[in-house]
């Protein structure tokens, strides 16, 4: 307890010069834009760089890709009737085969990867989410990243939906594993995976609203439970003028 | 007496146990006809590994029903990663299974090398630092492993063994980079300081000390007549369920597949080392203890090798553009970066200043693209999907973490068997919470 008498400040007092009640209050717009950078959209916290986001486009890979790459899409080519009709892309990056896959035919696709003789991805090791926001009209892209203990290879399957209608069917029936990972995946970016047993949010609470790992979602800026207290997203800070 | 207080609800009884007062909840209903049971686990529970809920339906002492909730650890360290620069998401990342923190930097540190295309350039020695640190991580983790699942069934004493013996794996850490856990030691491009020749001796005493514990380990545990009730037959899951349900690690070794990435898919130059893929037959409890064990005698083959590798030379990459400016030392003050570096940027060369500024506070630009790097952890696949676009922070970096993809398997399990026994499988797979909900 401070003793006002002698001379103490009351914690209750706001800040000497400042003008709102909380420190995290957001001060009155300037012109200038916003804080120190005029920081806006993604809001930096280094405040130098990166300031905007870039637009990545994805390029095709050309035949040949080079090493396995070519003999699993070929074998895939013989097992999937009609794979032309399936597959969106191909790209060959850094060592690693991504195919993108059109998002109805992702279960299919699975199948045959698992269970053709001549691919053999056994283990479905990771699926994830990514929100390409800005760069891509279909926003939210599902990577699947499989792993053939056979023949030791992986590969990454990749789908793209729209934040609007995020759907495309759940994989669980192929790879039992997926089941958790296709709940954290809707927990984090709202994608709704058909045909999935039960999905639910996983790590947030049940009662969340909004998908955290949405590059729209802010870091910060949800009420805390203390006193009511609010931590502002980081372009929103108290900014220096 | 009575504790347990009841509470009439529209689907029957419910009972608020806070130990103790088993009896109470027994008794309080009638065995003939209310049979079934559902008994909520945690999130707080002495055998849970951490905030893990286990739901659970009971008829008799016999599991009908296991349910999992996860997430109570969350902390959105794949979020935060987004608004940092590269170099920083060390210090997040090592935070996630606190248990490995190595392994949870190098995955992360080899994706972002994979990313600049750097991975040539990593050099011999940080590469080597990179193994012995693992590898002593690798031990650590299955030291708690053993001392907690011994504490779990019964046998306490195992548990003071092994975390004495990781206390002093920990002061190797604390030795070599400053911290006992979330050391934030590898970093992307090589390791953030030279290991110190008193580590070396270190280690060598270690080496030495080591296969007699483990001995002492066996003679403690492997004859008991109640560590082999509890754990041999117990929580029995095979090949095929292991793959489907995408577990790895010691589980998947246990139940016969050798699969170790170690071995299967090479990184850090492990082709180098001697060592065996450590298997069981059995796929139990059981098995999964023994495989364990046999892991950590290879494990310090390994290490041993790795300090016979281990040559003089730089542990960063030579890329300025990309390591660290400075190499870290012990001041008055804590652990920082070198005088003799403080004294050039401050007192001699500008430009020097303006690149320390520049590399520390906006960090360097990683090509777009992204990739997926898998390593062996203690707990099975741990690898980092990483995503730039070309900036200085991440686009995005999920982690397949080995924890959460293993807890899948409790049902499987569990189903079927006691409720003793669910804390016996669930320990098995050795889930550390902080790296499930991250």
């Amino acid at each position: 307890m401070v003793d006002e008498d002698k001379g103490g400040v009351p914690v209750s007092m706001p800040p000497v010069g400042s003008t709102s009640g909380a420190p995290a209050e957001l001060p009155p717009a300037s012109p200038a834009g916003r804080g120190m950078f005029g920081i806006q959209g993604s809001g930096d916290t280094s405040g130098f760089g990166g300031l905007v986001r870039r637009k990545v486009r994805v390029a095709s890979s050309p035949r040949p890709f080079g090493g396995w790459f070519d003999d699993v899409y070929d074998a895939l080519e013989e097992a999937f009737g009609g794979l032309d009709d399936a597959i969106e892309r191909v790209v060959v990056d850094r060592g690693e085969l991504t195919l993108h896959i059109r998002p109805d035919r992702i279960l299919d696709v699975c199948r045959t990867m698992r269970d053709d003789a001549s691919l053999r991805f056994e283990l479905c090791s990771s699926v994830s989410g990514v929100d390409y926001l800005g760069s891509d009209e279909r926003r939210l892209h599902i990577a699947y990243h499989l792993t053939s203990m056979t023949y030791q290879r992986r590969i990454r399957l990749e789908c793209a939906v729209t934040a609007e209608n995020p759907r495309l069917p759940s994989v669980t029936s192929v790879y039992p594993t997926a089941d958790w990972q296709e709940r954290e995946t809707y927990d984090m970016f709202g994608v709704i995976f058909e045909g999935h047993p039960n999905l639910t949010r996983i790590l947030m609470p049940d009662d969340w609203e909004g998908f955290p790992q949405r590059k729209d979602y802010p870091l910060g800026g949800v009420p805390v439970e203390y006193k009511g207290a609010e931590i502002p997203p980081p372009d929103r800070r108290r900014s220096y003028q | 007496m009575t504790y347990a207080t009841e509470r009439q609800t529209s689907e029957g009884k419910v009972f608020t146990v806070t130990g103790g007062d088993w009896d109470t909840v027994v008794g309080g209903t009638d065995p003939l006809h209310e049979e079934r049971i559902v008994v909520n686990m945690g999130p707080q529970h002495p055998s849970t590994h951490g905030v893990l809920r286990l739901i659970l339906e009971l008829e008799g002492e016999t599991v009908t029903e296991c349910r999992l909730a996860v997430g109570y650890l969350h902390t959105g360290i794949e979020k935060n990663l987004e608004f940092r620069n590269w170099v920083q998401g060390s210090t997040f990342v090592t935070r996630m299974d606190y248990l490995s923190p190595i392994f949870n930097e190098t995955a992360y540190s080899m994706a972002v090398e994979k990313l600049l295309g750097i991975t040539d350039q990593i050099t011999e020695r940080a590469t080597v630092i990179r193994v012995l640190m693992m590898e002593l991580n690798r031990i650590s983790s299955h030291l708690v492993w053993l001392g907690t699942t011994g504490l779990e069934l019964g046998a306490i004493s195992m548990m003071l063994y092994g975390f004495r013996e990781r206390e002093y794996i920990l002061e190797i850490f604390e030795m070599i980079t400053g911290l006992r856990m979330n050391m934030a030691y590898v970093r992307p491009g090589g390791v953030a300081q030279d290991v110190p020749p008193e580590a070396i001796v270190k280690i060598r005493e270690f080496l030495d000390m080591m296969p007699r514990k483990l001995k002492e380990y066996e003679a403690l545990l492997s004859g008991q007549p109640i560590w082999i009730e509890r754990t041999k037959g117990v929580a029995l899951l095979d090949v095929t369920g292991c793959l489907a349900l995408g577990v790895t690690g010691p589980v998947l070794r246990s139940a016969g597949l050798g699969w170790d990435l170690r071995k299967q898919m090479p990184y850090c130059g492990y082709e180098n080392y001697e060592f065996d893929v450590c298997t069981a037959q059995t796929g139990d409890v059981w098995g999964r203890y023994e495989v364990r064990v046999a892991e950590m005698r290879e494990s310090l083959k390994i290490i041993e090798q790795c300090l016979d590798k281990l040559r003089p030379g730089p542990v960063m990459v030579a890329d300025k553009k990309i390591a660290w400016p400075a190499q870290l030392a012990i001041g008055a003050d804590g652990l920082g970066n070198s005088l003799e570096h403080v004294a050039k940027i401050m007192g001699q060369s500008m430009e020097s200043l303006i690149h320390h500024f520049k590399l520390v506070t906006e960090g360097f630009r990683v090509p777009p693209g992204q990739v997926y790097v898998a390593i062996e952890g203690p707990r099975g696949e741990l690898a980092a999907h990483a995503v730039s676009d070309g900036g200085t922070r991440p686009y995005r970096v999920h982690f397949r973490e080995p924890s959460f993809v293993n807890l899948q398997a409790i049902p499987a399990m569990a189903e079927g068997g006691l409720i003793a026994d669910v804390i016996a499988g669930g320990a098995s797979l050795d889930p550390v919470m902080g790296g499930c909900d991250r």
